[in-house]
């Protein structure tokens, strides 16, 4: 259980059986009177958001969110399937919860599963991931004199640019924060 | 540098200015024969109050207030007295918030609560002088003209203008301090600052009944730009009275599951001596805010409790 003050922004609440996200927070309080927090809250599961004030009186349910390590299985119908290699539970994520991990999920990637409850909700995976390139256009002279950089696919299907000297079967680092190039990988 | 000492680096300006605004303040009450108290800050019993919490400190208490002592100093026969100290009140934290903070104290023997109003009119319009800023300045991208007199409105047309209800009505549906938030404060001190004036009796536990309507207390709030600035009224002075209203509070935190408040024997004992008089504390970060147009109470202090 939360009370009133340990509202904040970032905090995960249970109301009304849905887990939502403190995105705004603001405490007023008038005169001597009871102190008022207003909140905006995003519902974790389908986006929607909110505003509601609350009383120092208030009550809240945490929201019973875990991360599960879990291995990328593999893509099938839209749909993305993972697995918990201690338990072998798998479980399958939508495109929409995928969102942009999409683009680094290769086989066997280890990822953080959000859960709520036993329902997966979303994925946060490692900053940095390792790809191979599988299609780029070959070096040619002069290249090296514009510096420009070229774009090629991933492993995944990523487009993604990189500088001019990366070939075809190079490995390299891409930050899948940014979803930028950051270096080539020797292996 | 790090982040935080480029951040207290910064703040080099702000805090010359709040310099120059309490110089201006001690100036205006010197001026006026009011004698400059400091009283302790760490107290056995602060006045009971249901909503607002003080830090404990043993088996005493922070002050939220410098209230108690000083209407101990007033029944001891001081007419004019005035403080600038720290208050800190628990759990409150928000952008017009610290749960350390300074407020300027006053108290007047001898006069009620409209002579508070006429101070308010006078240190804010002098201290705005003192920092160059004139009659009118800008605050948040409103315009403020501090020529006197100020609005007054008591709080039941307030909330009749604004709301279309009254204040007994919302009061008994316990929803007082959200419509006062939600609907009455975005209207007051617009223009020019505002006087909410005459809070309903359960509202303002240490505050003298209203002669000529016994369902008010006469205490008000400044409110500019819809920030409540200071609260003042005219001292209750009747002990009994004062011990039924602080007895209600305890019961009240109690019922709450708050930290139990303890009677403030000793201020109740000098009550009986202690003649008319008015008081009123000014949040003095607040004030910083309005005249430095600062939107947040970080920007007017160096430290806030998350940088330490």
């Amino acid at each position: 259980m939360y009370n009133a003050s340990d509202l904040r922004k970032g905090l995960r609440l249970k109301i009304e059986g849905d887990p939502y996200i403190i995105t705004e927070f603001n405490f007023v309080k008038p005169g001597k009177g009871q102190a008022l927090y207003r909140c905006k809250l995003k519902n974790m599961i389908n986006g929607s958001q909110f505003e509601r004030t609350f009383r120092s009186v208030d009550s809240f349910d945490e929201a019973d969110l875990q991360e599960k390590k879990m291995q990328f299985l593999y893509m099938e119908e839209g749909k993305y399937c993972f697995m918990d290699n201690n338990t072998y539970e798998q479980v399958f994520l939508t495109a929409d919860q995928v969102g942009d991990a999409a683009n680094f999920l290769l086989e066997n990637l280890e990822a953080e599963i959000l859960f709520f409850e036993d329902r997966a909700l979303g994925i946060s995976i490692p900053n940095f991931v390792d790809m191979v390139v599988k299609e780029a256009e070959p070096w040619a002279k002069g290249d090296s004199v514009t510096g420009n950089n070229k774009p090629v696919i991933l492993e995944t299907g990523y487009k993604i640019n990189v500088p001019a000297f990366v070939e075809e079967g190079d490995k390299i680092r891409v930050d899948t924060r940014t979803g930028e190039y950051l270096t080539r990988v020797k292996e | 540098m790090t982040a935080a000492v480029w951040k207290l680096a910064g703040k080099k300006a702000s805090l010359r200015r709040r310099q120059a605004i309490v110089a201006a303040i001690r100036d205006f009450f010197y001026a006026r024969d009011f004698l400059e108290v400091e009283t302790p800050n760490r107290i056995p019993a602060p006045a009971p109050e249901v909503y607002v919490d003080p830090f404990s400190s043993g088996t005493w208490f922070l002050h939220p207030s410098p209230e108690v002592c000083m209407k101990r100093l007033l029944a001891a026969g001081y007419e004019r007295l005035f403080q600038i100290c720290k208050c800190y009140r628990e759990g409150e934290r928000g952008r017009r918030h610290l749960p350390e903070f300074t407020l300027l104290e006053w108290y007047r023997a001898g006069e009620d609560y409209t002579a508070l109003m006429a101070d308010c009119e006078n240190l804010i319009a002098d201290t705005a002088q003192r920092l160059a800023l004139g009659r009118c300045f800008v605050y948040q991208g409103q315009v403020i003209d501090l020529e006197p007199p100020w609005e007054r409105i008591t709080v039941d047309e307030a909330f009749r203008r604004y709301t279309g209800m009254t204040a007994e009505d919302v009061l008994a549906a316990d929803r007082f301090e959200e419509i006062l938030v939600e609907e009455v404060e975005p209207h007051l001190g617009f223009g020019r600052p505002t006087f909410l004036c005459d809070y309903p009796l359960p509202l303002a536990s240490l505050a003298r009944r209203k002669n000529d309507d016994s369902r008010v207390a006469e205490r008000f709030e400044l409110y500019v730009c819809g920030m409540e600035l200071a609260n003042g009224f005219s001292e209750l002075t009747d002990p009994a009275e004062q011990r039924r209203r602080f007895q209600e509070a305890i019961a009240e935190r109690n019922r709450l599951g708050k930290v139990p408040s303890p009677m403030p024997e000793s201020f109740l004992d000098d009550l009986s001596r202690m003649k008319e008089a008015a008081g009123i504390a000014l949040g003095l970060d607040r004030l910083v805010m309005v005249l430095t147009d600062a939107a947040m109470i970080d920007q007017v202090v160096a430290f806030t409790p998350e940088m330490l």
